[in-house]
């Protein structure tokens, strides 16, 4: 009896087990187990980032042979008008652009990407966006349900220095019934 | 013109058949010759007549079949004619598809009411890629403002709000429209058929069919059908020239129109307009069959609901809470 019980006890937890390592999670490690080994180039078409006009590349003011403050201030030169609204006691400039290529941006590892693959370094902290963005149910798409689509990258949408959405003017109301006079 | 001189012939009808009735619902083969015979009578009478409202119309276009008894020549012919017509019309050239549904293919629609911030830019990209009728307005989407102390209450709902900037403070917002329901009330009410659930789930409209008596309408829970009561209107230079039979192709005084999922984009594989314009990405839509379809993910992943679910309309158009 006793032994019974603590058999069908095993397999329950075996079985538990197996179940924790649900697809979703054990999907998850294995791609990044396998990114980790051989980096897949990921095709996610993306609009150019909305640049100021005339900010980018940032190199054309930040010359590369020049040496980088790193240290964290108020700026007094240009940039000025940037009120940085992001987690602001613990962010500034260079947590997220590179000191060492002005052109690129870096994620924590310290890797440096193109403007253009920003959304990786916003899914660093906002994973679950970032999950639902590459699933299509965050973010705003264009193109096919069936093929050949274009996202819009974060920025398009969450201005990078002050992410909150902004409020719009709405379109007009409609036209009441007889004419709008009720 | 046409759907003017066909009401009335159906008008009549409905008095001077009175004799019929009892065959005609027995059988809807002899209520079908019944009606025809009729209504070649009437057209008899009124060519003898010279009624000189009916003098545009030609045989072709009177006499047309329903769209699903037509045989592939016969849509092509009616198609051509339509897109002189329109080409003319508005001065531009006009295409009009009769694309059918593909057979691996059931649309869902989902919104993301945690998202959605009540701008209706989804509103006026439907009116002008629909077709829809300027003066007098004809809107397929309403956007609703609702209260989130609340929460969904269309009763109290309104349609009509307006501000300098959205998302009011409190409020929150539903946008409304045909849900494309997979038993719809619609549908079942529609006393000639001219209304009906396409293979792909849309339900559309032979707006040729379409006799005017508003039965639909009052059947659809969710306010989404609506009635050319004068001739609509759309500027020429604001005419969506890619049209569909079913879909967006410009409707006449006296029909019942509503929203088809943008039949005449997402049959050749794009979003519906809604879909884009929408500036917060609260709109998805895609393939129930594909399981990888984002539409399949927000249904597997979110906490889902529909409209008036205890009506057991089972609608394809989802709200789901993103956050």
């Amino acid at each position: 009896m006793k032994a019974s019980t603590a058999l069908a006890l095993a397999l329950t937890s075996l079985f538990v087990c197996a179940c924790g390592g649900s697809d979703e999670r054990e999907e998850g490690w294995g791609s990044s187990a396998q990114a980790a080994i051989a980096p897949v180039k990921e095709e996610i078409e993306v609009p150019p980032p909305p640049f100021s006009e005339g900010i980018f590349p940032c190199s054309d003011c930040h010359d590369p042979t020049l040496p980088v403050n790193t240290k964290r201030r108020q700026l007094s030169m240009a940039h000025q008008e940037i009120d940085l609204k992001h987690d602001v006691e613990h962010r500034w400039c260079l947590d997220c652009h590179s000191a060492t290529d002005r052109d690129k941006l870096h994620l924590a590892s310290g890797e440096l990407i193109d403007f253009t693959e920003s959304y990786k370094l916003c899914g660093q902290c906002h994973g679950d966006k970032y999950r639902d963005w590459r699933a299509g149910v965050h973010g705003r798409r264009s193109g096919n349900w069936d093929g050949h689509k274009t996202y819009l990258l974060c920025v398009n949408c969450h201005n990078a220095h002050s992410p909150a959405f902004k409020p719009l003017q709405p379109k007009p109301p409609p036209t009441r019934p007889h004419g709008g006079d009720q | 013109m046409s759907k003017s001189c066909k009401n009335e012939g159906c008008g009549s009808g409905a008095g001077c058949g009175g004799a019929h009735a009892a065959t005609e619902e027995l059988d809807p083969q002899v209520e079908e010759a019944t009606r025809r015979e009729f209504m070649c009578v009437i057209a008899g009478c009124a060519a003898a007549l010279g009624v000189s409202g009916c003098s545009e119309i030609t045989h072709t276009s009177f006499f047309q079949k329903r769209f699903r008894e037509l045989g592939p020549e016969e849509r092509a012919s009616i198609v051509a004619d339509l897109e002189k017509e329109f080409s003319e019309k508005f001065g531009k050239p006009v295409t009009i598809s009769t694309q059918p549904a593909r057979e691996d293919v059931q649309f869902g629609y989902a919104l993301d009411i945690s998202r959605c911030i009540g701008c209706r830019r989804c509103v006026y990209a439907c009116v002008k890629e629909n077709n829809q009728s300027r003066d007098p307005q004809v809107h397929w989407i309403r956007v609703l403002e609702m209260d989130k102390e609340k929460g969904i209450d269309l009763a109290h709902a309104n349609a009509y709000y307006d501000a300098e900037t959205v998302p009011r403070p409190g409020h929150f917002y539903l946008p409304v429209a045909c849900q494309q329901c997979d038993q719809p009330s619609c549908v079942k009410s529609c006393p000639v058929g001219a209304t009906w659930k396409e293979p792909d789930g849309i339900v559309v409209i032979d707006y040729d069919w379409c006799i005017g008596c508003r039965c639909c309408m009052s059947a659809c829970p969710y306010g989404a059908r609506h009635f050319n009561w004068t001739d609509p209107s759309v500027p020429a230079e604001e005419i969506n020239p890619k049209m569909h039979y079913l879909g967006n192709r410009p409707r006449m005084k006296g029909v019942v129109e509503k929203c088809t999922f943008c039949v005449q984009r997402t049959r050749e594989g794009r979003y519906p307009a809604c879909v884009e314009v929408c500036p917060v990405g609260a709109r998805k839509f895609g393939n129930l069959s594909d399981p990888n379809s984002e539409i399949r993910y927000i249904l597997e992943h979110k906490r889902v609901f529909v409209l008036k679910n205890e009506l057991n309309t089972r609608p394809r158009f989802f709200y789901f809470y993103g956050l």
